[in-house]
């Protein structure tokens, strides 16, 4: 930090040599070979274009003569709604998976990549949207991990790291530990890793899905930064005002394949979503209140204590009545996960009471809980609601296994399971060839919808649901969140996690925000914005 | 559930493909060692003679039984490892309690039977608790619970044993004549006879049938099997399965022993045969877990074995080359079932695909003409 940063980051970045940067670089003080094209190029200059690219991939949509090309120093977004295909795209271009027909130029070369490796010593970096970090690790390390050839793992990568962090204004100090950092932190530590790597295009895919809008702002302010320095970012995203907010470009894919790019003067957020889909995006808002008096979920002290100092959840108290959606908000990893788990018996609170109905069923096991009606969705619906090598009809029997219709005393009732699947995939418009294919085979959206339809079999009175449109397609999405609505206008109580927050404002009656496992305020639905709620659940507002 | 030409095919395609290649691999051991390949598999394929025909199906029965036991556990993702040590410390003390002949007849057999089974279940049990309670993984504790086994049977041997006249070999005093199980006269002009236990074995693979994939039970077990997580979140409590699958597994290791016990040996001594449940590992691998298939594979194994004992004789090629062919089948099994479940799933993927995009085209075909 020392000596004189400024000007020597700024010249020198490894990937990027700006016009008039002449001072050799360092030996192996990055991987990328000096190309003629990327050196002293124009700011304009095309850094990675996609020709023809067409993948044929089981079970998703193939992607199709893709054709993109991105330009240095601008913020190129993709945009296309989920399974459009831009996860293969991307994978592709990052070199996890290879191409069936199509060309990847990256400077004005030919390329083709066999792993992530050879698209990193390219110049591509790629920053998850869930991120690769070692909490128990500091910065440095973290960022060393796998590049330790670059600058070692000691103070030359320190300074490497205070040098990028301060060139880009991304704010990172190399020895605090990766566990302390909160999530936007944590997004910032990612791109430096990349760009420690030496890249000079980078993919960020959905980075704000798992940012609240005053971190989105700071992450836009980064990625302003890295354009002016010359770098290409390509941005994955579905929500549309970011796009327009952030892109210089935008690509928009639908269906495997490219079908517009265009400039975000020229293009309002509908006129994008009708390209998106075809047609007009469904919206999550409820009608009428169906609010009854009837409490059917009541929690009242609810702590559950962690293994660090701080217990996971702190007196949690809420009521959710028959007919009401209670929404909860919060940034990921608060305390959601361990509400949901206690809730649902898989976890048993240190204090507190949990009661349904007219019982109290603290104590109650999994297996009790549902019998007396819970319905459950989990977040990860292929590690909690699924049994993927197992057939349609099995799956409706998970969670199901000791009510009708599925069994017959000791005894699996096939036939009846197997009927009853046949209903669920009729009245859930689960698309599927017939009720023997493997899970597995199935697309999220119908994963997820005969998901909610076994989960509204059996008349529940409380429905858990942990995220339940992540990752499904928009259709998906609709006809979930009807089934939502219809369920709760037929009494149904519904407590409803989700990081989308115009899904949370568009489906509660109330939404509780939750901060480091505790409730900190409650909000109006009808009155609260996005911001708004995006503040309480970093602490930031003072909606308690 | 309807017949389907391809998923069958797809089924035998795995232990076809492993039994290929373990004779291919055996093929070049023994050429590399200067063996006459084609004579050793000339002997080996030769039809089995009568006798030979009731010994195969006496030493599968056994395999057999060994096999589900392990089977049982490997459906929920338990390895348990301990088959051997269960099922011998189950023969040896169901040896001393038949020989007591406290309960005449068809009930003392019963009894060995009930004896032999609550000792079997009683040694997994040990790792079942350890594992719920400790978190210790049953693979190193029933690995540990095998040594324990041995010593504590050596040691309870010298105890309860006779010494066999004309003999060296110590052993359990032999069952009553009246509580020894008749054989069966099946092949004919066999001079032996099969095992009356052949009965139970069968008997056997029909409730694990049953019981895995017609029953409640059953469910819960593949489900913890197939997804751990899944299983927990679906009200399943995982801990008790362990401990009811162990049990179960445990009882029909101690099974194991039976046909030996109550057919030909009458009593336990040193001679007993061990490393049956290594065995069963094996043949449960390449039985895919399946009852049937674990009855095939048990018919192969005891197959192998018996037509190798002309080896040394008739080739001067040691009987051990079968010991290899065995060892590799195990292998390209584990290899060749993965490579096979992960063509299937492709394959099924990619035909939802199709059949969906088909649906797609129909249906805006039939909105552009209306």
């Amino acid at each position: 930090m020392e000596d004189e940063p400024g000007t020597r980051a700024v010249a020198c970045v490894p990937g990027f040599v700006r016009p008039g940067c002449s001072s050799p670089r360092p030996p192996g003080a990055c991987a990328i070979e000096p190309r003629e094209s990327t050196t002293g190029g124009p700011p304009d200059e095309v850094a990675v274009q996609l020709r023809g690219i067409a993948k044929r991939f089981p079970g998703v949509i193939a992607n199709h003569d893709v054709d993109i090309a991105v330009r240095r120093g601008t913020v190129h977004a993709i945009v296309g709604e989920n399974g459009a295909g831009k996860s293969t795209l991307m994978k592709i271009l990052y070199g996890v998976q290879r191409p069936d027909d199509g060309t990847i130029t990256v400077g004005g070369t030919e390329r083709t990549f066999h792993s992530p490796s050879d698209a990193i010593a390219t110049g591509i970096g790629m920053v998850f949207q869930h991120f690769q970090l070692a909490d128990n690790l500091t910065v440095l390390e973290n960022v060393v991990l796998g590049a330790e050839r670059k600058h070692g793992i000691g103070d030359r990568a320190r300074e490497r790291i205070a040098e990028i962090s301060d060139s880009y204004s991304l704010d990172i100090e190399p020895d605090r530990l990766v566990a302390e950092l909160g999530v936007g932190a944590r997004q910032r530590v990612e791109i430096l890793k990349v760009l420690y790597r030496g890249a000079e295009i980078i993919i960020l895919d959905e980075p704000t899905a798992v940012l609240v809008p005053q971190e989105v702002d700071e992450l836009f302010d980064n990625l302003r930064e890295l354009k002016t320095e010359g770098l290409a970012v390509i941005f994955i995203s579905h929500k549309l005002d970011e796009v327009l907010a952030v892109a210089d470009e935008i690509t928009v894919m639908r269906r495997g394949t490219t079908v517009a790019t265009v400039t975000p003067a020229g293009v309002t957020a509908r006129q994008l979503a009708e390209l998106m889909v075809g047609s007009e995006l469904p919206s999550p808002a409820t009608e009428e209140s169906t609010v009854t008096d009837r409490v059917m979920l009541s929690v009242r002290d609810l702590t559950l204590a962690g293994g660090g100092r701080r217990p996971l959840l702190s007196d949690i108290s809420f009521d959710i009545h028959a007919g009401e959606v209670l929404g909860i908000a919060g940034v990921e990893g608060n305390g959601q996960a361990e509400l949901v788990e206690t809730i649902m018996g898989m976890r048993r609170p240190t204090t507190g009471m949990i009661r349904l109905g007219d019982d109290e069923i603290t104590e109650w096991s999994t297996r009790r809980r549902r019998e007396a009606g819970i319905g459950f969705i989990p977040e990860d619906r292929q590690r909690h609601a699924l049994l993927l090598d197992a057939p349609l009809w099995e799956n409706r029997i998970l969670g199901h296994q000791t009510r009708e219709p599925n069994v017959n005393g000791p005894f699996i009732d096939r036939r009846a399971a197997r009927k009853d699947t046949q209903r669920i995939i009729e009245e859930y418009d689960v698309r599927t060839p017939g009720i023997d294919v493997l899970a597995a085979a199935l697309s999220g959206g119908n994963q997820q919808k005969l998901i909610v339809g076994r989960e509204m079999s059996g008349d529940p009175v409380l429905l858990v649901a942990a995220h339940p449109t992540r990752g499904v397609d928009v259709g998906a999405q609709a006809a979930i969140w009807d089934i939502i609505r219809a369920a709760r206008r037929g009494g149904l109580a519904v407590l409803l996690i989700s990081a989308d927050l115009d899904e949370l404002i568009g489906l509660s009656d109330t939404i509780q925000v939750i901060l480091r496992g505790r409730l900190v305020g409650v909000c109006d639905p009808a009155t609260v914005t996005p911001q708004d709620l995006g503040s309480s659940m970093t602490g930031a507002g003072a909606a308690a | 559930m309807q017949f389907d030409p391809r998923r069958v095919a797809l089924t035998l395609a795995a232990p076809v493909l492993a039994l290929v290649a373990a004779v291919a691999i055996a093929s070049l051991v023994l050429a590399a060692a200067g063996d006459p390949v084609i004579e050793v598999w000339r002997t080996i394929l030769q039809p089995p003679k009568p006798r030979n025909v009731v010994n195969i199906i006496n030493s599968a029965s056994v395999l057999y039984l060994s096999g589900l036991a392990v089977a049982i556990g490997f459906r929920m993702n338990l390895f348990n490892i301990g088959v051997d040590g269960q099922y011998r410390l189950a023969a040896f003390v169901a040896a001393v309690v038949a020989a007591q002949g406290w309960l005449p007849g068809v009930l003392n057999i019963v009894l060995t039977i009930v004896v032999a089974m609550l000792v079997g279940a009683m040694w997994a049990g040990v790792a079942a608790i350890l594992k719920v309670t400790r978190g210790v993984s049953e693979v190193i504790s029933t690995i540990m619970l095998n040594a324990i086994a041995t010593a504590l049977v050596a040691y309870l041997l010298r105890k309860a044993s006779v010494q066999v006249a004309g003999s060296n070999n110590i052993g359990t005093a032999p069952i009553p004549e009246d509580s020894r199980m008749p054989g069966i006269a099946l092949i004919p002009g066999a001079p032996n006879e099969v095992y009356g236990f052949v009965v139970v074995a069968i008997a056997a693979g029909i409730a694990y049938s049953v019981l895995l994939s017609r029953t409640t039970f059953g469910f819960n077990l593949r489900a913890t099997g197939r997804s751990e997580s899944a299983a927990v979140a679906s009200g399943i409590d995982v801990k008790r399965m362990v401990v009811i699958a162990m049990l179960i597994s445990g009882g029909v290791a101690g099974l194991v022993g039976m046909p030996l016990l109550l057919g030909s040996a009458y009593s336990y001594g040193l001679t007993f045969q061990s490393g049956l449940g290594f065995a069963g590992i094996a043949v449960a691998l390449l039985g895919r877990n399946n009852p049937v298939g674990i009855a095939i594979g048990a018919l192969l194994f005891s197959y192998l074995n018996e037509q190798s004992n002309p080896l040394q004789i008739l080739v001067g090629v040691s009987d051990d080359i079968v010991k290899i062919v065995q060892g590799i089948v195990v292998l390209t099994v584990v290899i060749a079932y993965e490579v096979v479940r992960r063509y299937g799933v492709a394959q099924e993927q990619r035909k939802v695909a199709r059949e969906l995009a088909n649906q797609r085209r129909r249906d805006s075909e039939e909105v552009s003409a209306a």
